[in-house]
This record gives structure tokens, C-alpha cells and sequence, in this order.
């Protein structure tokens, strides 16, 4: 999707020439050095801290990384974790997909009442609700309360960002999709189950997977309401031999490697699942969903489209592609700004046609253009090839 | 109706926002400036720099928050004995900002860098054709659009860290929201719903502003192509 992400930076150089590399060279050598100074100061500071017992020694680690410690409290905290995990992450999938629906169906009441839970249930932080479910838990006598509470809260938080998911990755097929449902004889209804929603699913695949990330880290949180997960273990370990630092470094690195191969798959993904569907599979690693879906995806995706000459003008009719949420007819803006090329109303600029007669621009007589993408002549409505087909 | 604004009487709950405001902001101008640095890093020709910044960013952003906060108070205040002030309060409440700050500045970077995947490759091009060097073009020409592209994912970086800045309570910050609501909750079992829906309340309240505004900036400061 992005092929200039990984390489932004020979972006902004050029080649560098003799004395250029140079000076590449000597910088490069200060910053190694610095950035050793750095490791090396901290290593310092943990082999004598002011008023501490020396970090680096073997008494402490050794109790961290022996097989007691791995059999009685970092794989029983690992299973506790991926078992929240994963119950989570197939209720949230259930949650997003029922309340992503909602938010698309034709009916105003469904559409309010699903719009209001998740927006609600994206604005609350994690914490609150975890917090919340445990005491109600606990106080309603179900047994493991927290295990229960941990589920809930990353089900309701991270189902509502699946059905953001689901409704952007509907939002953003091309608008011919549906058209062509409707000329079919398909109800609304029935072509956004038949034919947009499974294309949004796996359009969205990839952005799943991201959120799985998420939903691993906030594991973690059920430490504060008591979950003995993998970060509640190492701190029960860590407080039986005074080395708590051992402890939750060892813990630390499993949750960096279990989290840094999903993000791994995660990237991998959107090429896998391109040919499936005609939606935009972006694995947006970057921010998290929040309110609004103030996401920049597309304004990246507006960036990398080809222009001619190497970029001197947009060949396609555009302005800003702002998060999907916020316009109007958001269903339709990725189409009326031009992108969705099999629309027989988006055309093209013609290069061959004479630039435009500034000197005067109150031409009231439509002209006639030929679509450059190949497709068939087209009268220039009156307002312009931005203008919402539905009025034409 | 009484009972219910006898809890106003009873807890500061205003006060309990506030402590999760304040962490927010000061995590936020720290993380914000760690950004800028760590994305400049990021885009360097300097290899070494370029790999730490990297570095940096894989390992936050893979890392629990809960664990950074846990950290900061059991292995940096607790075994290495780093501290920022005698008075247990504020030292509790300066770790929090330390782990807030370092954990955001690695999606403060993030959001730049998708930033700058907005800026269109012609930009990079125009600035080499007229002989500008890595700074100059990175300063006067890149970034500034980048920051313009990134408003909408920062806004969604300042909703999130509000929203961590709960996690405080891992890191012994008893005052602020999450802390207050689950001592609410114990003594005043009841009103549980109530209480819930206090606090949900003020989170929606306090973010529906902010994603308004990144909304009507990210639109407003956009580079129209």
C-alpha cells in the first residue's frame, strides 16, 4: 500500500558526494559513540546504583531465569494472559461486527442507538471499565471476577473499535460496489451483508491483527485489578527475591517478542488480502483508533497517487480527504473525490485539451471531454465533476 | 438524589480529573518535544541514529504501558533508587509523567512520520533540484507540511494518552481517576452504576472537544493537493 514508507528517508537526501559521505561518516561515528556512552551509563548505573545493591549480579538474575521461575510463574501468567486475549479478541470481533452493522443499516433508531454505545464505549479508558466490572463482579458473587472483568473491558472497548473498523472498511469500497448490488435487485439491506460488509471484513483484516496488538498490551492492566497475568506473576515472583527489575525485564521481553511478530504479520497482511477485496487494506500501524476516526490513511493514500510529469498537478479532481466520519454523505466522498476510477462520473484530466481560458472563467456552455480512463464520453455537469452524482 | 450528590460531598471528583489533566499535558509537552527528535532521527542519513530511533519506537510501541508504569516505580524508584522529590506524591506523580512521556513520544513519532508519507515525493524532489541540503529541506519545506498532515493521528495520540494517563494507578498515583472510582466503588457499592457513569461521563466530556477540534484542524490545516 505504502511503497515509500520504508524509505522516507532517501527521500529527503540526495546521493551524497565524496565530501558529503564524508561528513555522513564522521556524524555516524559520534552518534555510535554517543549512543554507547548512553548504553554504557546505564549499564553503570545498574551495576552501581547511588544507595542500591548492584543490579548486574548473577544473585539477582538467577532466580528470574531458573526453571522454577519459568514453570511456576511466567508460563502459568503467559496462559492467563493469551487466554483474556483471546476470549477477548473473538468477543470484540462478535461485538464489532454486530455494532459495525448497526451503525450501516438503513434504520435511523438501529443506526443512533449503535452510534451512541460505541462512541460511548471508545471514549471510556480501559481501566474504568475493568475497574468497574470487577467490583460489580465481585459484589454479584460470579467466581474469578477480575479474569471476567479483564474480558469485558477489552471486549467493549475493543469491540467498538472493530465496528469502527467494519463501518470505515464498508465506507471506503468503491461506491460501484453497491450500485451494481442495487441494479441487481438487491435491497440495501441485503447488499450490505452479501456484498459490502465480507469485503470490509477482510479489507480490515490487517488493521485486526494490528488491534490484537492492543488488546495483548491491555492484558496487562488486569495486573491492577488483581489478574494474575503474566505481569502480575513476575511481580509476585520478583517480590519473593527482592529483584523485581529481573523480573519484569524478563516479562517485558516476552510481551515485546509475542507483540512485535503480530505487528510483523500485521504488515505482511494487506498485500494477502488486497486480491480479496476491492476496499483499501491498510494496516495503519500507527495510531491508535480513537474518536471521530480522525485517521490520515487517506490523505497518505491521496499522496502516493501517481501524477504526471513527476508531480506537478493531481490528475484526478481532488481537495482533502478528511477522516470519513466527519463529511456529510461520508459513504460517498472517497467516490466524489475522484478515486474510485470504475465510476463512469469521475474522469480523468484530458492532457491533450488546451489549458483552461482564465481569461474567461464564467463559461456558462458545458464543454464535452473525453474520460481519460478509458471511459465514455461525458457531459460536464454544472457542478463540475465534484458534484454528488445523486443530484444528477 | 441525595445520595447521589452526596458523593460530590464526599469525593473531590472534580480534583481527580484534574491530576489526570495534569498528567496528560506534561506527558504531552514531553513526549511531543521526544517526537520531534526521535522522527528527525528517524529520517536522518545517519544510520546509526536511524537505528536508534527505530529501536526506540519498535520497543515502546510493543511494550504494555502498564508494565513501563510498574517499572518506573518498582525497578526505578525501588531498586536503582531514582527519584524526583522527597514527597512520595509528587515523585509518584513525575514517574508516571517519565513512563506517559516515554511510551507516547514512540506514537508522537509515528504519527510524524505518517505525516510525512502525506508529503508528496515531488516535494522532496522540487527541494534537491534547487540545491536544498537535509535540514534546510527537512525544516523549511518537509516538516512543516508533515505536522499539518499529522494533526488528525496526534489528536488520536493526546485522546489516547488522556485516556492511559489512568494507568497511573500502577504506577501508586492514588489521586487520580481510576484510584478515586475504585474506592468510590468499595464504600459506596450501591451506587455503582451512578458512580461508573460519573467518571465514563467526564471522559466522554473531556474528549469530544478534543476530537472536534483535531477534526476542524486536520481539515482546516491540511495541504490541499
Amino acid at each position: 500500500m505504502n511503497p515509500q514508507s520504508n524509505q522516507e528517508s532517501s527521500v529527503l537526501f540526495d546521493q551524497p558526494g565524496p565530501h558529503g559521505r564524508k561528513m555522513i561518516r564522521i556524524f555516524n561515528a559520534i552518534a555510535a559513540f554517543l549512543i554507547i556512552c548512553l548504553i554504557a551509563w546505564v549499564l553503570m548505573r545498574l551495576h552501581n546504583p547511588p544507595g542500591g545493591e548492584d543490579q548486574l549480579s548473577w544473585d539477582l538474575w538467577k532466580p528470574a531465569l531458573d526453571y522454577e521461575a519459568w514453570a511456576d510463574f511466567y508460563l502459568p501468567g503467559l496462559w492467563m494472559t493469551l487466554k483474556a486475549s483471546i476470549v477477548a479478541i473473538i468477543g470484540s470481533i462478535v461485538f464489532g461486527v454486530v455494532f459495525g452493522i448497526g451503525r450501516l443499516v438503513p434504520s435511523r433508531l438501529v443506526r443512533g442507538i449503535s452510534a451512541v454505545i460505541v462512541e460511548f464505549f471508545r471514549a471510556v479508558p480501559e481501566l474504568l471499565l475493568m475497574v468497574f466490572f470487577w467490583r460489580w463482579f465481585a459484589f454479584a458473587g460470579i467466581s474469578s471476577p477480575s479474569y471476567w472483568a479483564v474480558v469485558g473491558g477489552l471486549v467493549l472497548y475493543n469491540g467498538s473499535v472493530v465496528a469502527e473498523l467494519v463501518r470505515s472498511g464498508v465506507g471506503n469500497l468503491p461506491h460501484g460496489q453497491r450500485e451494481a448490488a442495487e441494479a441487481l435487485g438487491l435491497s440495501p439491506m441485503q447488499s450490505l451483508m452479501t456484498v459490502e460488509v465480507p469485503q470490509a471484513l477482510y479489507a480490515m483484516l490487517p488493521a485486526m491483527i494490528t488491534q490484537l496488538v492492543v488488546v495483548l498490551k491491555d492484558t496487562a492492566l488486569g495486573s491492577i485489578i488483581m489478574y494474575t497475568d503474566l505481569l502480575q506473576e513476575s511481580r509476585r515472583l520478583g517480590a519473593m527475591y527482592f529483584n523485581i527489575l529481573q523480573t519484569l525485564v524478563i516479562a517485558g521481553i516476552i510481551y515485546f517478542v509475542l507483540d512485535w511478530l503480530l505487528s510483523r504479520l500485521a504488515e505482511r497482511m494487506p498485500r494477502l488480502m488486497q486480491r480479496r477485496t476491492w476496499g483499501n487494506t491498510v494496516a495503519e500501524p500507527t495510531a491508535p483508533i480513537a474518536i471521530m476516526d480522525a485517521t490520515n490513511a487517506n490523505q497518505i493514500a491521496a499522496a502516493h497517487e501517481p501524477m504526471p510529469f513527476g508531480g506537478a498537478e493531481r490528475q484526478f479532481p481532488d481537495h482533502y480527504h478528511g477522516s470519513n466520519a466527519t463529511t456529510d454523505h461520508w459513504q460517498h466522498a472517497h467516490y466524489n473525490h475522484g478515486h474510485d476510477l470504475q465510476h463512469p462520473e469521475v474522469h480523468a484530466r484530458n492532457w491533450d485539451e488546451p489549458l483552461r481560458d482564465f481569461a474567461r472563467p464564467f463559461q456558462t456552455k458545458p464543454k464535452r471531454r473525453d474520460g481519460g480512463a478509458g471511459h465514455t464520453t461525458h457531459t460536464d455537469s454544472a457542478n463540475g465533476p465534484q458534484g454528488d452524482s445523486r443530484s444528477a | 438524589m441525595d445520595d447521589f450528590l452526596s458523593l460530590f460531598r464526599e469525593y473531590n471528583i472534580p480534583a481527580a480529573f484534574w491530576v489526570n489533566i495534569q498528567l496528560t499535558f506534561w506527558a504531552a509537552v514531553i513526549s511531543l518535544v521526544l517526537g520531534v527528535i526521535l522522527v528527525m532521527m528517524r529520517i536522518s542519513p545517519i544510520s546509526s541514529l536511524r537505528g536508534f530511533a527505530t529501536a526506540y519506537v519498535e520497543f515502546f510501541k510493543n511494550m504494555p504501558l502498564t508494565i513501563i508504569m510498574v517499572f518506573m516505580v518498582l525497578g526505578m524508584f525501588g531498586q536503582l533508587k531514582l527519584s524526583f522529590s522527597d514527597n512520595f506524591d509528587i515523585n509518584f506523580f513525575w514517574l508516571a509523567v517519565t513512563g506517559l512521556a516515554l511510551y507516547t513520544a514512540s506514537f508522537v513519532c509515528e504519527s510524524l512520520r505518517s505525516g510525512i508519507n502525506t508529503v508528496p515525493l515531488g516535494q522532496a524532489e522540487a527541494c534537491r533540484a534547487l540545491g536544498l541540503n537535509f535540514w534546510q529541506s527537512a525544516s523549511q519545506v518537509i516538516l512543516p507540511q508533515a505536522f499539518r498532515g499529522s494533526v488528525a493521528p496526534m489528536g488520536n495520540t493526546l485522546i489516547a494518552l488522556l485516556k492511559n494517563s489512568t494507568v497511573a494507578a500502577a504506577a501508586s498515583v492514588t489521586t487520580e481517576t481510576s484510584s478515586v472510582m475504585s474506592d468510590m466503588i468499595e464504600f459506596h457499592a450501591s451506587q455503582i452504576l451512578q458512580i461508573f457513569f460519573i467518571f465514563a461521563l467526564g471522559y466522554v466530556i473531556l474528549i469530544i472537544p478534543i476530537g472536534l477540534l483535531t477534526t476542524y484542524l486536520s481539515n482546516r490545516l491540511a495541504v490541499r493537493r
